[in-house]
């Protein structure tokens, strides 16, 4: 399966991104420079994490309207699989591919730690390779990583299971001491209606190898491969 | 000419760089802040006709300038301003 990893001009993720989805076993990743306009060929794409266009104005607020970004729009339209990581998810919500936005941290300092998130559901393509309550050591690293969404929003984020992670302990126990940045109801990833687009804040990336301190974030990507290759036998 | 676009954080929205400097304001003796938010202040140098771009430039301050999700913006033109 072909994973595409978006650059942008300060994207500095691409490269761990690129690496982690290389080292997993039928999965082949390339870089697709932000000046592109088309994402054909392509089955799944992932936002890297960064400071793209130096998180002027707001984090992913001019990323958002990169040229490439129009066929992200619409391959996630019409079901690609999309991951934003980090600023990634930033920018996903700039796009309003997804519900909410990331405001800054609540104790106003950068965060830049491991973190256990718990996942909520199986029932997505990110994480249909675990079961419900299974969880996942992953680091983050942000300024603005804390999830906003009014309460509408929210009901429905969590009437119709699109909280695919929180922030939790190390029992597994979603308390606030566990929540790194603010974030409601310690969301650290959420997908969209559909359940094709995901964007965490966690670093999936940067844990994809036991020597980095854990592999968790592996199990993401095997999940996304697995349901490519179940749509493919199916179609 | 100039405008002038202002994007505060929505009432609902947490701002803790806001209450951080609140904060500050009551370390140096100013009780009577009671609440401070933090924004951003726009200053847009302009040429032509403003009539016809305020529509395109509500569109600018909706879409880029500000986040309706979590921002409110005022836009300023020169007549408005006294």
């Amino acid at each position: 399966m072909k994973f595409a990893v978006i650059q942008f001009p300060g994207s500095n993720c691409d490269q761990d991104c690129l690496a982690a989805l290389r080292s997993i076993d039928g999965i082949e990743s390339d870089y697709v420079w932000h000046k592109e306009t088309s994402l054909s060929g392509w089955d799944a794409i992932v936002l890297p994490g960064g400071f793209s266009y130096g998180d002027y104005l707001r984090c992913g607020a001019i990323a958002r309207f990169s040229p490439i970004m129009r066929s992200v729009v619409q391959e996630a339209q019409s079901g690609m699989l999309v991951m934003g990581i980090c600023n990634g998810f930033q920018i996903l919500c700039e796009a309003g591919l997804l519900p909410g936005a990331l405001v800054r941290n609540r104790s106003l300092h950068f965060v830049c730690d491991m973190v256990t998130t718990r996942v909520e559901v199986t029932d997505s393509p990110f994480t249909c390779e675990m079961p419900v309550g299974a969880l996942l050591h992953l680091p983050v690293a942000h300024g603005e990583g804390c999830y906003y969404a009014d309460e509408r929003t929210l009901s429905e984020l969590n009437e119709r299971q699109q909280v695919l992670l929180r922030y939790c302990d190390k029992t597994g126990r979603v308390v606030p001491a566990a929540n790194p940045n603010g974030s409601v109801e310690n969301i650290a990833g959420i997908c969209n209606r559909e359940r094709n687009v995901f964007g965490l804040m966690p670093h999936p990336d940067r844990a994809c190898e036991k020597r980095l301190g854990s592999s968790d974030g592996a199990r993401l990507f095997e999940s996304m491969l697995r349901s490519l290759a179940t749509d493919r036998a199916a179609a | 000419m100039k405008v002038k676009v202002i994007v505060t954080p929505k009432e609902t929205v947490l701002d803790p760089q806001g209450a951080a400097v609140r904060e500050a304001m009551l370390h140096l003796g100013f009780s009577a802040a009671r609440d401070v938010r933090i924004g951003r202040y726009l200053e847009i140098e302009l040429e032509g006709d403003l009539q016809a771009q305020e529509p395109k430039l509500r569109e600018l301050c909706r879409d880029l300038l500000s986040n309706p999700v979590i921002e409110d913006y005022r836009l300023e033109m020169p007549n408005e301003t006294k």
